[in-house]
């Protein structure tokens, strides 16, 4: 399907104040989802990255149309979507439990899209062979889903959502139901497939690794609330605040006393026995501040002239190609590194960080 | 002392059981097992051999006079021509309404428990209230009549009408309850898949929801058929037992305590069974034809 013009294809889904609130006549209102804007243009990889409650979910199911929205409007190009029922708007969606017709074969899994739009049956036949094969599944067309693995279900998921070549294809945690080692695989089948099919896709996920390898953009919620939308590198080394900081491997933040009002470059924090030189990522206030660094970004025996303290080492977590030591150090601050060489409980340590490697926030409310 | 006594005489007790080979779980199936040789295999293995004993001629000469009896085989039909409509019009409107009310909503609790109140209540009280309120001069005939929308009273009681009534009534909360547990016991996530594959809500009844249900529709199918088949007080009742409604149960009676041929009303009973059994059998031979697996979409 790749060399052939892609039918039903648009130049961009525009999202536009989308709300969602659940509960009001019984219990109390919850804003499942405030303001969401997103553009999400021709072949776009989009995945929605947050923590379970996130709203991410409810993002996806809205623009499915199985959720009514509260708010604001979709529009795919010039036609407004959000005011039709999900049949009529034919987005391939992937469930994460699958949600395979248990009492049809793999072959009217698939074809269900197409026998419900009308396609005549030979031709239905031949495009379910080649989405069968598409996801490595052509010998597997005449069992019913029970008698498949898991990871061989989602691919028949996979199938019936692209099928219909649908505009856009919703994906919500399709992976998470999957063991270790099948996610990596089916990962990279999803790749591979919308590389093959330059469709539109938007992924639900809670998984960094899994939004990082597979997105062009990804969109951070918190709380039903967008918190960064960029490309994965950016996401990575610069997120936006504390709260996508600390999702995307943080793990070390240091509260630090208020410093003056700043915009931009290096900032000098002090806290009692630490002082640390790092890069100011959002304007501050004269408010407390927050120091975030990588584990992987510190550096043991490195003596530099600044960011460098002594420490000892707390505890041990071996990894196989490196181990996560804690590391205690003045002002009694525990910090997560990584450790390549071998090192041992109580062994005293130097470590070091680059100023432009410690990200400056303002602290979490 | 004492206790070591009693522990060695429980270890040779366990022995002595290990040495027959039973496993003392069984021992818990006693009760159900003698139950049931008691009250159900003991009295049926009664009356199919005293079937075969009758008062005069060989042992079928029961079963001979049966079909040649113009009084008596015509019950079959009769009971048939009752028991199966009142059991497809409960199937009719228990799967409708359960497929509505399976959603969790304000009102479904409500409802829910409006139309299982019928199953409170005993077949006589329901023909009693019946016959007031249904009968040429019950209230909705002369409502009628003083709206001047029917000329005569109408006939809804001791006819066949009044028995079909009778049997929807106290037929549909059971059929409706359970519809409405196998209807939610199918993953609403289906439909929605269906929905994002382009099934319109008709369509998502059809294709998912109906060939899920088929199995749990049989089975209800029975146990409603078996009930109505067996119908007797609401035949005597609200029907007319010397014609239109004279079922196979009001022929068993008869035989049983106005002739006092235990022999023949045995037999009755006898055949009333096979009929059963073979309705019974035949809607879940078609059953088997059906998917009968897991009704999830995957993994939970």
């Amino acid at each position: 399907m790749s060399g052939r013009a892609t039918p039903n294809d648009f130049d961009e889904l525009r999202l536009v104040s989308v709300n969602r609130t659940f509960g009001g006549s019984t219990g109390p209102r919850f804003a499942a989802l405030k303001d969401l804007s997103l553009v999400v243009r021709r072949g776009e990889f989009i995945a929605l990255l947050g923590p379970s409650g996130c709203g991410k979910s409810t993002a996806l199911n809205c623009i499915a149309g199985l959720l009514q929205l509260s708010g604001g409007g979709i529009w795919l190009d010039e036609k407004r979507i959000d005011v039709l029922p999900p049949e009529k708007r034919g987005f391939g969606m992937v469930f994460q439990n699958y949600a395979l017709f248990p009492h049809m074969t793999v072959r009217k899994n698939v074809g269900f899209g197409l026998r419900m739009r009308g396609v005549p049956a030979a031709q239905i036949q031949s495009r379910v062979d080649h989405a069968l094969s598409l996801v490595q599944l052509a010998g597997q067309a005449d069992k019913l889903p029970g008698q498949l693995s898991g990871g061989q279900q989602q691919r028949v998921a996979i199938a019936r959502a692209i099928v219909i070549e649908p505009p856009l294809v919703l994906m919500d945690e399709p992976l998470s139901n999957l063991d270790a080692k099948l996610r990596i695989e089916t990962r990279a089948e999803i790749r591979r497939i919308h590389r093959e099919l330059g469709r539109a896709t938007i992924y639900v996920t809670h998984d960094q690794d899994e939004a990082l390898s597979l997105a062009d953009r990804i969109v951070v919620l918190r709380e039903g609330v967008v918190q960064q939308v960029a490309p994965p590198h950016e996401v990575y080394a610069q997120p936006a605040n504390l709260h996508v900081a600390r999702f995307m491997g943080y793990r070390n933040v240091i509260d630090f006393d208020p410093a003056p009002t700043a915009r931009t470059g290096q900032v000098t924090l002090h806290r009692d026995g630490m002082s640390l030189t790092g890069t100011l990522r959002q304007v501050t206030d004269g408010g407390r501040l927050c120091a975030a660094i990588r584990p992987d970004d510190i550096t043991i025996g490195a003596e530099q002239t600044v960011n460098t303290v002594p420490g000892w080492v707390a505890n041990v977590e071996y990894c196989g190609r490196d181990s996560l030591i804690d590391v205690s150090v003045p002002g009694g601050v525990t910090l997560h590194v990584r450790a390549s060489s071998t090192v041992a409980l109580g062994d005293k340590l130097h470590l070091s960080v680059l100023p432009e490697r410690v990200l400056v926030y303002a602290a979490d409310t | 002392m004492g206790a070591s006594v009693s522990t060695s005489q429980e270890t040779a007790h366990a022995s002595a059981i290990r040495g027959l080979r039973i496993d003392p779980a069984y021992v818990l199936l006693a009760p159900a097992t003698l139950f049931m040789l008691l009250l159900f295999v003991y009295p049926f293995a009664y009356g199919f051999l005293l079937s075969f004993e009758p008062h005069q001629g060989g042992w079928l000469a029961n079963y001979r006079s049966f079909f040649s009896s113009d009084r008596l085989w015509p019950t079959i039909l009769t009971t048939l021509k009752l028991a199966l409509p009142a059991t497809a019009i409960n199937l009719g409107l228990a799967l409708p309404l359960a497929y509505r009310l399976r959603v969790k909503s304000p009102y479904q609790k409500w409802l829910t428990a409006i139309l299982v109140v019928p199953i409170t209540l005993g077949t006589v009280l329901i023909a009693d209230g019946m016959l007031t309120y249904l009968g040429p001069k019950g209230w909705l005939s002369q409502t009628l009549q003083a709206l001047h929308l029917i000329d005569e009273p109408v006939h809804l009681t001791h006819n066949y009408i009044g028995v079909l009534i009778s049997l929807v009534t106290s037929g549909f909360p059971f059929v409706f309850l359970l519809v409405l547990s196998y209807i939610t016991g199918i993953d609403p996530v289906l439909a929605r898949a269906a929905a994002t594959l382009g099934a319109n809500p008709w369509q998502q009844f059809r294709y998912v929801y109906l060939p899920l249900l088929s199995p749990g529709l049989a089975m209800a199918f029975c146990l409603a058929f078996v009930q109505a088949f067996s119908v007797y007080p609401s035949a005597v009742l609200l029907g007319a037992p010397a014609g239109p409604t004279r079922v196979i149960s009001v022929a068993a009676y008869e035989a049983a305590f106005e002739q006092y041929d235990d022999s023949l009303a045995s037999c009755v009973a006898m055949i009333m069974g096979i009929v059963q059994l073979a309705v019974v059998g035949g809607a879940l031979g078609l059953r088997g034809l059906f998917y009968r697996g897991p009704v999830a979409g995957g993994k939970g």
